[in-house]
């Protein structure tokens, strides 16, 4: 079994409703933020054979290619 | 006529669709359940607007797994019309059926209230018998309907004329004060390459009764009536006889 963590965010330039909602969160509680990005973390345990398909998991389904990038981790138990 | 309107867990339009399709229109209307396998028999196919499979991940991305969807995909590349309403539209860029997805609205905020449309393609069976410039009033409710493409698709979007409906004001001007969800272009509805799928964020089935405020949803349903019959006329004529069949041997 293997784990990994997968990030996704919004492209660049792809407009982040969420992360200008919570900038302006933290600017009502005073914390100056010069930019906020939200994304979503997704960790997943799979069988050794799927190591390799992480990222098609990624392309296909888990991340839309069009608007969000993503970033796969494995997580490495302590 | 037979239409199927689609109903995945989450749905929460579906009935009213069914409704208009067969008490306002007196269409033959089949439910049909995200694990079903088959549309045969129907002549359309409806999306309705929801939240189905809860929009866990993005909206439309789980309902685009279901058993359902490659029904719809054969459906869809044999031609036949397919609508998506709201969360239906969702599902089909989620499907690629259509091009483009849906962002959360730029106003940040879920929008629910009365919407103009211009119609402006004809090229697909929900518009066909709707003339080019036509101005609908229906309503909206979502928080993700901000249409966004790559500017290189939304430019191939424009050019092969899938723009189906665009976000105006009651006089037909487009304009960003409009436009109630920050969609590329004020686009509110897109049509594929073919243009038998069609999808869009206002609901045309929540104003297909005057009583309801609009009727003017009911025009697409109409139109796609008199598409499909006009379409039927067309292939009985195509219809080869035995004695044509009879001389050409």
């Amino acid at each position: 079994m293997a784990t990994f963590r997968i990030v996704i965010m919004l492209k660049p330039g792809v407009l982040d409703a969420a992360g200008q909602a919570i900038e302006r969160g933290l600017a009502a509680l005073s914390y100056d933020a010069a930019q906020v990005r939200a994304g979503k973390v997704i960790e997943i345990t799979v069988p050794d054979s799927m190591r390799s398909r992480v990222d098609e998991m990624c392309a296909r389904f888990l991340a839309n290619p069009l608007i969000e990038t993503w970033r796969v981790e494995e997580v490495v138990a302590a | 006529m037979t239409w199927g309107v689609i109903t995945f867990p989450g749905s929460n339009c579906d009935q009213d669709c069914v409704h208009v399709l067969r008490a306002v229109l007196g269409q033959r209307v089949e439910d049909v359940w995200h694990e079903g396998r088959s549309l045969d028999g129907l002549d359309a196919v409806i999306l309705p607007g929801g939240f189905a499979y809860g929009d866990y991940l993005r909206a439309g991305a789980v309902a685009a797994t279901a058993p359902v969807i490659e029904a719809v995909r054969e459906f869809a590349e044999a031609g036949r019309p397919v609508l998506g309403i709201c969360n239906g539209f969702q599902i089909l860029t989620e499907t690629r059926l259509l091009p483009g997805t849906l962002l959360r609205n730029t106003t940040q905020r879920f929008r629910c209230r009365p919407v103009w449309v211009r119609v402006e393609s004809t090229s697909t069976p929900f518009t066909a018998k709707i003339p080019e410039g036509t101005i609908l009033e229906m309503p909206i409710a979502h928080g993700e309907g901000g249409f966004y493409a790559p500017p290189d698709d939304l430019a191939a979007i424009e050019r092969g004329g899938q723009v189906v409906f665009r976000y105006c004001d009651p006089r037909g001007r487009v304009s960003p004060e409009a436009n109630p969800n920050g969609s590329a272009a004020s686009i509110a509805g897109v049509a594929n390459a073919r243009g038998n799928v069609v999808a869009l964020m206002p609901h045309p089935e929540r104003a297909s009764e005057a009583l309801l405020g609009s009727a003017d949803g009911r025009r697409l349903f109409e139109s796609a009536i008199a598409w499909m019959a006009g379409r039927g006329a067309a292939a009985a004529a195509r219809t080869v006889t035995p004695a044509v069949v009879e001389a050409a041997r």
